[in-house]
């Protein structure tokens, strides 16, 4: 065990776990963060999506003792009041089904958009294609992304 | 679920008599005991709510909000939404007022007819609209006469001169209005409500809910974080558990290194159960570590050891027409062996398919808190089956369903695996013998490889064709593990096939098996599909017009594909390297044609969908964006376990583990997908699964136009594409016989 402090969403949080544990099971199970969510636990199907730094990572796979110092944001810290245009648009096109991947599928859109405000269909699909659904929303998360960025 | 303050506590005291009286700030047609679903349940309480089950359903406020009880589980396809829509259009709410929250869980009060008139709380086989349409229309055209006839009353006025418009009355004649919110100052209701018939139901033409757009009500919260799963529960006192099960089905722990594991970091304690070993600490750090350190010697001689999932095909091949196993028929109409016999022309062929795993988004979990005395106990969990948890639980702690409090939870996807409650029954194991709440959770590793899987078939088809093109016999044997799971789908009720035989042989292999999205659907409309499109080239027919020929004495599947054919604009020229296919089916009453269009890599054998467009017949179309929603996800089901989807079992072990190596469709291999409903006044049908069928034949039929060579083994997969392009004999040499 060790203690650390880690700023997720701008707070800073104390914590004392072992510093391998993924930083998952940190925002989850001790701050309570749960709409970031355990899907495959090796990072291939991104329902654990937050940003490092500004970058969409898995949480599943990253150790919670590599990233002090660092940034992290989770889909509750994405926007003040859930009004980011990527998660208005999701209302809107009435993405989710089950919903369980679409907090990982919004964080790992959002970090597209915000290097690259205007991508085309294909640049969406290779931005977005390591984030699995199981229900198929896939065509309405494109809608969604295109519409958050020309709406955005 | 948001906890609804209000209605906590209270009302439970009701009797029936209270209902005579004049209600005071809140109007009730409910007995509501604790908040539905969310705090608590009671015996007592039950007992109660069946005295005035007709009124159980919708709870009035004097604020104008209109709660309405949610009766199906949530897992995506959106009938917690629909199913209130019923009701709130008979009663004509205003959609701004209602509040949802899940019903209590009462199959006697809250289910919806099943066969034999028995009531059922299981969210299965598309069921939720067609089975509550007609029963919540009438709930909630009860609930408007009674607020008709008590303002009635009180303006002294006749009952047919008022009229509603969105949560008001009006009486035209002298202009007032009153809100439903005020109306509850004076309102009486009667301990039963009145009789509705069906002439005194809205006109479909006349809906404003049913048939519009209306928002999914979980789906904000599903965009920030803040819809509860199973998952995300977190009960005081609470411990983490991961249960280590038998890498072959079934077989029990012998021993295990009980006392070294019991001494690492963080854990509490482990237990011993029938198929595995439980690890129960204090995070799931400890239990993920904890579990990587056990040694398990698990018991020899189960079914399933040895097992062999490519060699069991092959022994599948030699059953049918043997005296191996004994074929059992599942329908049957004329003769079809011996018209087979003489038919001007015979073809046969075998399909193939292997087991195929649920792969929902949220690997299963439960937490469980069985009190101190072991004698009842606290649920959280999503489930496709909310009575089958409480009573399997209670069976397991023998005791009375009673003692369970279920709270329900959004399920991240259930697709018939959640209908199984297997998973809250081993946490219920687990909180009993560590006396404290415990959270299980499957790792993605244990969710694939201790699954209930699709089971892996063979069918063998033949059908005799008469001089004039037509098919006059019809024999289809499913060959593998899993009973009905076998033949669901294997009858075709549209086509005009006079002498149909359709049987199973039925074989034991030790594996779990399950419903899977669409159940034998899948596997044999692709088969039937298929088929039919082989001979129709065989006869030099156009597909689609073979197609039209077997469908002339059911116009409505008719309809279903002409109108995907018109979409499509089935026949017109296509640019070099591509092709298409079309397929019919029918699931859970809806009927739906598709048509596929792809091209093939030819170096690595990959199919690429480009397009697809399906028509459909749901009868009445409750939720059509929904709708739309749960077509589109059933193709890209569909068309993920047609191109990705095969488990290998190997030593009675599933040799796949987790997403890398067995695939599921991803958002670069989306097909564009165009999806009509046929306008239609005719009930509702299910439409969760009814995408799902109709995407093998399309695309082995596409695939043929193609290439002139016939996909018969699902998954279509490159390496299996690549060698069936790479075979140089003619493989129809086998079909016609």
């Amino acid at each position: 065990m060790a203690r650390f402090t880690i700023k997720v969403n701008g707070r800073n949080y104390p914590i004392n776990v072992s510093p391998d544990t993924p930083l998952l099971w940190v925002l989850r199970d001790l701050i309570g963060l749960t709409g970031t969510k355990f899907g495959c636990g090796i990072g291939q199907c991104g329902s654990c999506t937050i940003h490092l730094n500004g970058n969409a990572v898995r949480s599943c796979v990253l150790q919670v003792g590599k990233i002090q110092g660092r940034s992290v944001t989770t889909i509750e810290g994405l926007s003040p009041d859930q009004s980011h245009p990527l998660q208005k648009a999701w209302i809107q096109e009435q993405v989710p089904q089950c919903g369980y991947c679409q907090s990982g599928q919004i964080m790992q859109a959002a970090t597209l958009l915000e290097r690259n405000p205007a991508p085309t269909r294909d640049e969406i699909i290779r931005h977005m294609d390591g984030n699995l659904c199981r229900c198929g929303t896939y065509e309405r998360i494109l809608r969604a992304i295109e519409r958050a960025s020309k709406e955005g | 679920m948001k906890t609804n303050e209000q209605i906590q506590g209270g009302s439970l005291r009701h009797t029936r008599r209270d209902f005579l009286k004049r209600a005071g700030s809140g109007l009730s047609f409910a007995v509501v005991f604790g908040s539905a679903g969310v705090k608590v349940f009671s015996a007592q309480g039950s007992s109660r709510v069946r005295e005035t089950a007709l009124g159980a359903w919708v709870r009035l406020n004097s604020d104008g909000s209109i709660l309405i009880y949610n009766p199906a589980a949530e897992m995506g396809q959106g009938s917690m939404t629909a199913l209130p829509v019923i009701i709130a259009e008979e009663m004509d709410a205003d959609w701004s007022d209602v509040r949802i929250e899940y019903s209590p869980i009462e199959p006697s009060i809250y289910g919806s007819q099943g066969r034999g008139g028995r009531r059922s709380m299981r969210t299965t086989g598309s069921r939720a609209v067609r089975g509550y349409f007609t029963d919540l229309r009438k709930v909630g055209a009860q609930i408007r006469r009674v607020l008709l006839e008590s303002v009635a009353r009180e303006w002294n006025v006749p009952v047919s001169k008022l009229t509603t418009e969105p949560s008001t009355v009006v009486h035209a004649a002298s202009g007032r209005r009153i809100s439903y919110g005020e109306i509850t100052a004076f309102a009486q209701v009667p301990s039963q409500l009145p009789e509705i018939d069906d002439s005194q139901l809205k006109s479909p033409r006349d809906f404003r809910l049913i048939g519009h757009f209306v928002p999914r009500f979980d789906i904000p919260d599903k965009t920030n974080g803040a819809a509860q799963f199973a998952m995300d529960v977190q009960v005081p006192g609470m411990l983490y558990a991961l249960i280590s099960r038998s890498p072959v089905h079934t077989a029990r722990p012998v021993s295990y290194n009980e006392s070294e594991i019991g001494a690492m970091a963080g854990i509490t304690t482990t237990v011993r159960l029938e198929h595995g070993v439980g690890v129960i600490g204090s995070s799931m750090e400890a239990v993920i570590k904890a579990r990587g350190n056990l040694k398990v010697e698990w018991s020899k001689g189960t079914e399933a050891e040895g097992f062999d999932s490519k060699a069991a095909l092959l022994e599948y091949a030699q059953i049918p027409g043997s005296d191996r196993v004994q074929a059992r028929t599942v329908s049957e109409q004329g003769d079809a062996p011996t018209t087979l016999q003489h038919a001007a022309q015979r073809y046969e062929a075998d399909f193939l398919s292997e087991h195929v795993y649920h792969a929902q988004m949220e690997p299963l979990n439960a937490v469980v808190s069985v009190n101190e005395a072991g004698d009842g106990a606290e649920i959280w969990a999503g489930t496709q089956s909310s009575w089958g948890v409480r009573t399997e639980a209670a069976k397991t702690l023998k005791v009375g369903p009673e003692r369970i409090k279920f709270h329900p939870c959004y399920l991240g996807g259930g697709f018939g695996r959640r209908s199984n409650s297997d998973y809250v029954v081993e946490a219920v194991y687990l909180s009993k013998a560590v006396k404290r709440p415990v959270k299980l959770i499957w790792t993605r590793e244990d969710d694939l490889q201790y699954g209930r899987f699709r089971p892996m078939n063979l069918q063998r088809m033949s059908a005799g064709v008469d001089e004039q093109g037509n098919i006059t016999a019809w024999t289809h044997c499913v060959v593998g593990d899993g009973d009905s799971l076998l033949t669901s789908g294997a009858e075709i009720p549209f086509y005009d096939i006079p002498n149909q035989k359709i049987e199973r042989c039925t074989v034991s292999t030790g594996i779990r098996l399950k419903h899977w999205r669409a159940v034998g659907h899948g596997f044999n409309k692709f088969a039937i599909e298929a088929f039919i499109d082989e001979i129709a080239a065989d006869q030099s027919i156009d597909p689609y017009q073979f197609r039209r020929t077997l469908l002339r004495k059911a116009p409505r599947a008719l309809k279903v594909l002409d109108t995907v054919a018109q979409m499509a604009a089935w026949g017109k020229e296509l640019p070099e390297g591509r092709a298409r296919g079309i397929a019919f089916s029918e699931r859970s009453g809806s009927l739906a044609a598709g048509v596929a269009e792809i091209s093939v890599d030819d170096a690595s054998g990959k199919i690429r969908v480009h397009r697809f467009w399906s028509a459909v017949d749901g009868g009445i179309i409750v939720q059509p964006d929904n709708a739309r929603a749960q077509i589109e996800g059933g193709i890209v089901t569909g068309l993920s376990s047609v191109l990705f989807e095969s488990l290998t079992l190997k030593d009675g072990k599933v040799q796949e583990s987790n997403y890398h190596d067995y695939s599921i469709l991803r958002m670069s291999d989306m097909p564009e997908i165009e999806v009509k409903f046929i306008e239609s006044y005719e009930p509702p049908s299910g439409l969760g699964e009814a995408g799902v069928p109709i995407t093998g034949g399309a695309v082995a039929n596409a695939f043929a136009a193609l290439t002139g060579k016939r996909l018969r083994h699902l998954p279509f997969s490159p390496e299996r594409v690549r060698a069936l392009l790479d075979e140089h004999k003619i493989q129809n040499q086998k079909f016609q016989i």
